[in-house]
């Protein structure tokens, strides 16, 4: 483990992609299996170990160290796993192989957990100690995505990254029979039907960036607000994937039954009743249910729209152009009614895209997609073919109210924020977000959170009512639970507005009146 | 005598009325006694400046010969006014010491200013000095902080400098002490080609090598393109033009700071290099253990933790809340 450990500090510290990449080849390269099959999956968060809690964690360090010491230790280092990590008092440095340390955790029964990590922890030194950590908690948090790992497998040896990301979702840690196909032996089989294949993803675009594009090559369709999946028959196994491949299958039994058809298809899941679209607050209340009861079923049926097919009838259609794939689409029977295709939409030039865009005929509608009509199929985020446009986010100038010390990079600095508006004379808190791109603006928050610091609470600290905040966000639901109500989606401070007095920032019923 | 008729916290800094001296002051005084060259702690423009030979030669060359009106080196135990002084090795840089202040009756105090207990090819190593209160510096006073052997560091560095034999590695080091011991860090770890410094550096490495110290062929880090993968800069040199001559380069930071990820990741260091010229927690709990001292007084750093040890230990302890001194100076 002290190589895997090794890796981890380095890649969380790399920045450049390039680095990183090679960083990770030389690892793959040096290490035997199955540690380095290991490594992999859990650098790409396919390794399933049961997830220890900070719970868990907290209670091993209780009667090991002095509370309040523990205590400012951690608001010092700002992450549980490294402060217990680099609390912990032995003597030991053994090299412990990652196989040992996952048997650990994906053996070890709930009541025998506390003391084997105990037991693994007093083995290591100080950085395996924390890659144990990062292992036994899930999050990794190194900045490597799955399709960068593939890449720097596809640099080991003759496989193509395509080749790879074709055969990964049937593949099982530690991954054996593909480090043998890279190193010149025979490529793996789909070890089960209706395999995940990789989703083609967009870059962002705004119009002043489509003027340099010639809009007769391109087709363009509405973003609808759901979830992105790919549904699958393959010889009558069903699956539902989310567009990182995680099965969703079991929260939607009523889609599955719905997918009547031999082919594996890319779209939106919503929910729908008849011809309306739910609002995502719909589709949110059905999303990571184990079981589904007949009322939830009844009142929230889900829905796909399909934007693509990928294989339809035994034929892989990715690497046709779209407007092939699309002829497909719109002729294909889907077989029930719970399917329907996302429609093309009518434009010339770029301004009447924008036109369309700016009055979509639904708020289930997130802004548009924009396809070139020759663009193959291509797993990943190729920069070009697809782009999304956005909608335009909402926005208010609110007023900042409380700061708390952030984690992670913004460790050490009050850089997260609840801000409010005006309700009458009085100022209502309406959400938090966190703010400060880069260091200059963290340190000026983190100096003006200091000197108008008014109360503290604990790690929270009340500031004068003096600073404005334009925050924006992409969504807006009622909520009872909210003192406000109203709850924002994906709020974010995009701008501080150091030049507006905090009498002028708006009144909630701004904010209230624009939900839907 | 009481113990803060001794010595005591001023604006300036900590004052003993007997002998009518400061030590460390922040700011011009009549008399200061100076524990060691790194600029919080050494100043300019003080009347008179008793400090270890090393010291005095190290504030000539950042502040010329004319910093203080009359030098006086540091030797045996010497009688200022009521009190006697005496100045022992601190381990924390080139010319470091602890001030012993002796009163004629009453407790005897020792102002450790920065030191440190680790091996350190650039220094003589700490001394213990008995005493009755013991002013210790807190900078890494939590438990999370246990240092490296700085050689495993150095097996880092090394590893990377041949994972990415076409990128320069620039290590971030304070100009006084951590650089020279980073050079001769590396030395140790059998780096024996030619090490680039940036030219706040020169003088100061001039100085150790002078003193004794071999830092191997140093070459400037001035030139359009540096002949060396390892460059060595001072902190404030890497948010200055000077890093764009290097492509691509690895940033280094060497510091006991490094030890926590966030903090790394603030400064935007690649490589984290966990070397300190400073005490950590077990050195500075057994140091106080060792020592035993009736009190322990705690100037700067974060002194919240060493206290909360000092209380669970039954140590009488208090924080001086000195101010105008940084975390890790320069």
């Amino acid at each position: 483990m002290k190589a895997f450990a090794h890796l981890l500090e380095r890649l969380a510290f790399t920045a450049a992609r390039n680095a990183k990449l090679r960083l990770l080849r030389h690892y793959l390269q040096a290490t035997p299996d199955p540690d380095r099959g290991y490594a992999l999956a859990a650098l790409t968060g396919d390794l399933k170990l049961r997830a220890v809690t900070p719970g868990l964690l907290r209670g091993l360090m209780a009667g090991r160290v002095d509370e309040q010491l523990f205590a400012m230790s951690y608001d010092f280092v700002g992450d549980l796993a490294e402060t217990i990590a680099l609390l912990w008092e032995t003597d030991g440095d053994e090299d412990v192989p990652l196989r040992e340390a996952v048997d650990l955790l994906s053996g070890t029964g709930r009541a025998g957990l506390p003391a084997a990590i105990t037991a693994m922890l007093d083995r290591l030194g100080p950085s395996q100690r924390l890659a144990f950590l990062k292992l036994a908690t899930g999050n990794m948090r190194v900045g490597l995505s799955a399709r960068m790992a593939r890449i720097a497998l596809a640099e080991m040896g003759e496989p193509q990254v395509k080749d790879i990301e074709e055969i990964w979702h049937g593949l099982t840690p530690p991954y054996q029979p593909l480090f043998d196909w890279i190193a010149g032996g025979t490529r793996p089989e789909h070890a089960a039907l209706a395999p995940f294949r990789p989703v083609m993803l967009s870059t962002p675009v705004d119009l002043d960036q489509l003027r340099a594009f010639d809009p007769a090559l391109y087709v363009a369709e509405w973003k609808w607000d759901g979830i992105r999946v790919q549904a699958i028959n393959d010889q009558g196994t069903r699956r539902l994937y989310s567009r990182t491949g995680e099965d969703l299958g079991a929260a939607f039994p009523d889609l599955l039954e719905a997918l009547n058809f031999d082919g594996a298809v890319d779209g939106e899941l919503l929910v729908r009743r008849g011809p309306d679209v739910a609002a995502f607050g719909d589709l949110q209340k059905r999303l990571g249910r184990k079981v589904v009861g007949r009322a939830m079923l009844n009142s929230h049926p889900a829905a796909l729209r399909v934007y693509d097919l990928m294989i339809w009838q035994g034929q892989d259609l990715r690497d046709l152009p779209h407007q092939d794939r699309r002829a497909m689409l719109e002729t294909a029977d889907f077989g029930s009614d719970r399917i329907d295709i996302s429609p093309l939409l009518p434009f010339t030039t770029w301004d009447d895209l924008a036109a369309l865009r700016a009055d979509p005929p639904s708020i289930v509608i997130e802004g548009v997609m924009i396809k070139r009509r020759d663009s193959p199929y291509v797993g990943g985020r190729p920069r070009g073919p697809w782009f999304k446009w956005k909608r335009d986010p909402m926005v208010v100038d609110a007023v900042m109210l409380y700061a708390q010390r952030g984690h992670g990079k913004r460790s050490g600095f009050y850089s997260d924020f609840t801000f409010g508006l005006w309700d009458g004379e009085a100022l209502v808190p309406v959400g938090k977000a966190y703010f400060g791109f880069t260091d200059e603006e963290l340190r000026e928050l983190d100096r003006f959170v200091r000197t108008n610091t008014t109360e503290r609470f604990g790690p929270v600290r009340s500031v004068a009512p003096k600073l404005v905040l334009e925050v924006a966000f992409e969504g807006l639901n009622a909520s009872p639970r909210h003192k406000s109500g109203v709850a924002m989606r994906f709020p974010r401070i995009s701008r501080i507005r150091w030049d507006k007095p905090a009498a002028e920032a708006d009144r909630l019923e701004t904010l209230k009146d624009m939900i839907p | 005598m009481r113990p803060d008729q001794i010595l005591h916290p001023t604006e300036a800094g900590l004052y003993c009325p007997p002998g009518d001296f400061y030590i460390d002051p922040v700011r011009p005084v009549p008399r200061a006694l100076i524990t060691h060259g790194h600029a919080d702690h050494a100043r300019s423009g003080h009347g008179a400046v008793m400090a270890t030979q090393q010291t005095l030669d190290i504030m000539a060359i950042r502040y010329g010969a004319d910093f203080t009106a009359s030098r006086q080196p540091a030797q045996g135990v010497t009688r200022i006014g009521d009190v006697q002084v005496s100045f022992h090795p601190a381990g924390h840089i080139l010319g470091s010491a602890q001030i012993a202040v002796m009163p004629d009756r009453g407790p005897k105090i020792v102002v450790s200013g920065d030191y440190c207990r680790a091996p350190n090819p650039v220094c003589a190593p700490y001394e213990p000095v008995p005493c009755d209160i013991f002013v210790t510096e807190a900078t890494f006073g939590l438990p999370v902080f246990r240092h490296p052997d700085p050689l495993t560091e150095m097996t880092k560095l090394i590893a990377s400098m041949a994972e990415f034999p076409e990128r320069p590695h620039l290590i971030g080091a304070y100009a006084l002490g951590k650089a020279q011991r980073v050079i001769a860090l590396a030395r140790q770890a059998g780096i024996d080609g030619p090490i680039a410094i940036h030219g706040a550096l020169q003088r100061l490495c001039d100085f150790h090598v002078e003193q004794g110290i071999d830092l191997g062929p140093l070459i400037p880090a001035t030139a359009k393109s540096v002949e060396a993968q390892l460059v060595i800069g001072p902190p404030s040199a890497f948010a200055s033009p000077w890093v764009q001559r290097f492509d691509d380069p690895v940033i280094a930071f060497a510091s006991g700071w490094m030890t926590v990820r966030a903090r790394a990741r603030q400064r935007g260091v690649e490589l984290p290099l966990v070397i300190s010229d400073h005490v950590d927690w077990p050195q500075v709990t057994q140091t106080i253990l060792e020592l035993s001292p009736q009190e322990v007084w705690i100037t700067h750093g974060t002194e919240d933790g060493l206290m909360r040890w000092c209380e669970l230990q039954g140590i009488a302890s208090r924080p001086l809340r000195l101010i105008g001194y940084e975390d890790e100076p320069e």
